[in-house]
């Protein structure tokens, strides 16, 4: 089972779940991707030891993405 | 100081770099999208990040020279001049000191409820770091990232980047935008987005001080001291 999760004040929230083998599970997945993006969000894959990946279309394959607010010089 | 020296924000082309901030992609693939909110300034590099620390050295060394210079005057003029020739020489001493101490609050916890929304947040933020840097993050709050310019002290509020040797460390102010994240949310942030694009990351964030690691050793807050001192053991294996 894959998610796709939102840090907020919550401290995270879940938004998505699905698996490849269920295609309907996928495509309200992406839907819910996409409309988080619209909201602001930016999307990634943490690779773990250092790196991480942003993403603009939900992989399908991932098994965490995460979705961040944007970061400014404070 | 330089004119970028606060948290304000940097001047244009003071990073000291190559590229203009959206022109060279991050290694890993994608540029960090929050450079477009600083399209003026050039992304970051080793070279850059050497410059700018000499230009603190030498802005920090003309701010305080002068007092030493006008304590020898004073010394030298007259045996009744001496204290204000001490004074002097303790403005002289001050001034770098200031600038440390404000370097030195990036690595200081923000405030918010410690609650069960930031539990949650820490339990994301666990799972995307090694047991040793959890470990490390229990006891000082601020998270160990190694990086190609140095080595990280990721906190709430800003970071730390020891540079390779460790007798130099950058202070940076940076957040995330949205305020009502818990604590560890707000780091978790700052660290996906270091791992993005390091280069990146230190583009956008705004240097808040530049010096001797010993000097802002002695301005963090007690507990994170533990973790700097790992960061510059780190940085002088590198």
């Amino acid at each position: 089972m894959s998610r796709l999760i939102r840090m907020d004040r919550t401290g995270h929230t879940t938004v998505a779940e699905w698996t490849t083998g269920d295609p309907a599970s996928a495509e309200e997945a992406i839907a819910a991707f996409r409309a988080e993006l619209d909201q602001g969000y930016f999307a990634l894959v943490n690779h773990g030891a250092g790196s991480a990946e942003q993403v603009h279309e939900l992989p399908l394959d991932a098994e965490l993405v995460i979705l961040r607010r944007p970061i400014a010089g404070g | 100081m330089p004119s970028w020296s606060s948290c304000a924000g940097r001047s244009p082309g003071d990073s000291g770099l190559s590229s203009p901030a959206e022109a060279a992609p991050a290694r890993g693939g994608a540029a960090l999208p929050e450079l477009a909110n600083v399209r003026w300034r050039t992304r970051a590099d080793d070279r850059g990040l050497r410059r700018a620390g000499r230009l603190w050295t030498l802005s920090t060394a003309a701010h305080a020279g002068p007092f030493v210079l006008a304590a020898v005057v004073l010394a030298s003029a007259s045996p009744i001049l001496l204290p204000f020739a001490a004074l002097c020489l303790v403005h002289a001493w001050g001034i770098p000191e200031l600038y440390a101490a404000r370097g030195a609050r990036v690595a200081k916890p923000v405030g918010g409820a410690r609650d069960r929304s930031e539990r949650v947040a820490l339990g994301l933020l666990g799972d995307l770091v090694d047991h040793r840097a959890r470990e490390l993050h229990a006891r000082s709050g601020l998270m160990l990232e190694p990086g190609r310019l140095g080595t990280w002290l990721v906190g709430e509020a800003g970071a730390l980047l020891v540079r390779p040797g460790g007798h130099r460390v950058h202070c940076y102010c940076v957040r995330a935008t949205d305020s009502a994240l818990p604590p560890s949310d707000r780091l978790a942030h700052l660290l996906l987005a270091l791992r993005t694009d390091e280069v990146g990351f230190a583009t956008v964030a705004n240097l808040a001080f530049s010096g001797a690691t010993w000097r802002v050793r002695r301005r963090v807050v007690r507990p994170a001291r533990e973790a700097l001192a790992v960061a510059v053991h780190e940085a002088r294996g590198r």
